[in-house]
């Protein structure tokens, strides 16, 4: 608000935002989970590079990221960290029709198809990854 | 089905007390009733004290937003059925200043209107006798959803961000900006631009998304948003990358 | 102003590369490397066909990209979550600062891991 109205009118109510405004509402809940997909994100590429320093080094280092990667607690993380991955990768996706619009020739291309495209091309994307680690 | 129904109203009455109160009003229940027709019966037979703002009772007004039950909704096109057994729950619209009971002030809204020049700009004005400025049925279509904007606020009683930071311009503002600079017409963008893309513009935006869901009229201010940040993305990669052919 | 008009288009383009990067293949990546072969569902990539996808070039232009680009990613949407989330708004340069030096700092390292 205006600060300057304060001052002519003294008398108007003016609620304060509590800190923790996003428990007012599910929807403000589920904006902040979404936005905190990106600590997830971050620790991910962190241990993709972690991950690469072991190939480097050689097949015992990556024995002993394996290994790791077995641990029970750090499995119960990495299930974690693969659920915000998918919802940052749902979320992500159904916003995509809300920036781009695409015109072929004089029509709008619907938003469903634009959805659709972007499910095609995560598929792809995730196709592309499994053939080329040969799993 | 209930033969009344409790209403409890946020009041602010300023001479009297220097916070809000609740206070509870019991109303005959009428399936056909809307919330707004319980705020007058209200105001004519139990309390003419109580201050709100209406008009129409249609829809197209845009002036009898409140939060019922903490949503931003317009109470003529809040069927009291829909909340039933109650108590319904009636405040002013969040994000603005409370003069009086559910009555806010919105000169900011206005102000900020002002800013993005919500009409057709043209670089030079044509004369009646040139006649009208023609738009084929597809140059419509490309504006047309933000066009159907009534100004009823919900959008920013819906915004958090608009209620953390008072300079951002806002949902409603924003896509009325994309309303003219998407329209055939009009030569403004330039100028819309220069407030649009300041950090109170479009970059305070973190698409929550909620205005779009409690707009009545559809408009999609966040796909507005989110449009116009892109372009201005465009635009700043194509200044980057060719300094020389202007904007 | 001026400033932050030229900062933030920049910003939002290396957030959204960033996020969308991240949401084509973290995911998968995530499940074949990490979860699935600690939960027996999949054998682990053996270490001769990750080196080789490594080591490529276009594997390491891939790499370099998706991690600096999601490091972004999460430096813009993590500032603006602390800002707005907790209402920091005077600590808004150390906040810029932190984040976006975090991400600046481990690109550099992802640099150098991937093309030692």
């Amino acid at each position: 608000m205006n600060p300057a109205y304060r001052r002519h009118h003294p008398k108007w109510y003016r609620a304060r935002m509590p800190i923790f405004w996003w428990f007012r509402k599910a929807a403000y809940f589920r904006f902040i989970a979404r936005e905190l997909t990106s600590v997830f994100v971050a620790y991910s590429s962190v241990l993709l590079l972690v991950q690469l320093r072991a190939v480097a080094a050689g097949p015992e280092a990556l024995a002993r990221f394996t290994a790791w990667l077995h641990l029970r607690p750090v499995v119960a993380l990495h299930v974690v960290v693969l659920l915000a991955l998918l919802f940052h990768t749902v979320t992500w996706l159904h916003l995509a029709p809300r920036a781009i619009v695409i015109r072929l020739g004089r029509r709008r291309v619907p938003d469903v198809a634009v959805l659709l495209g972007h499910y095609g091309a995560w598929l792809a994307a995730s196709g592309l990854v499994v053939w080329l680690l040969r799993l | 089905m209930p033969q009344t129904v409790t209403i409890e109203i946020r009041r602010y009455r300023p001479e009297e007390e220097a916070e809000p109160t609740w206070q509870r009003y019991e109303v005959p229940f009428w399936r056909e009733w809307m919330v707004l027709d319980a705020l007058n019966y209200i105001k004519d037979h139990v309390d003419g004290t109580l201050s709100f703002r209406w008009s129409c009772r249609m829809g197209v007004c845009g002036s009898c937003g409140m939060m019922v039950n903490g949503n931003p909704a317009l109470t003529c096109a809040t069927y009291l059925e829909t909340l039933v057994p109650g108590p319904v729950q009636v405040e002013p619209l969040r994000g603005f200043p409370v003069i009086r009971d559910l009555v806010c002030d919105l000169t900011d809204f206005i102000t900020k209107l002002q800013r993005v020049q919500p009409w057709i700009v043209r670089e030079t004005e044509g004369t009646p006798a040139q006649g009208e400025y023609r738009q084929t049925p597809d140059e419509l279509a490309a504006y047309r959803p933000y066009a159907m904007c009534i100004n009823c606020l919900l959008c920013y009683a819906a915004c958090p961000i608009y209620e953390l930071e008072p300079g951002f311009l806002g949902p409603a503002v924003i896509a009325l900006a994309q309303r003219y600079n998407l329209d055939s017409r009009d030569q403004g963008r330039e100028a819309r631009m220069d407030v649009l893309s300041e950090h109170d513009g479009i970059w305070a935006c973190t698409l929550v998304g909620e205005c779009s869901t409690v707009c009545p009229k559809h408009v999609d201010p966040a796909g507005a948003i989110q449009r116009y940040k892109l372009d201005a993305a465009v635009a700043w990669v194509k200044a980057l990358v060719l300094p020389r052919s202007g904007r | 102003m001026t400033g932050r008009r030229l900062r933030e288009p920049g910003l939002w383009l290396l957030f959204s590369a960033g996020g969308t990067l991240a949401a084509l293949f973290l995911p998968v990546l995530a499940a074949v490397l990490w979860v699935a072969p600690a939960l027996g569902w999949l054998a682990a990539p053996a270490h001769d066909v990750l080196a080789a996808a490594a080591r490529s070039v276009a594997g390491r232009l891939f790499l370099t990209g998706l991690i600096v680009l999601a490091l972004f990613h999460w430096a813009h949407r993590f500032r603006y979550t602390l800002y707005d989330g907790l209402q920091l708004y005077h600590l808004n340069q150390l906040i810029a600062v932190l984040t976006y030096g975090v991400a600046t700092v481990l690109s550099v390292a992802a640099g150098v891991v991937v093309w030692r």
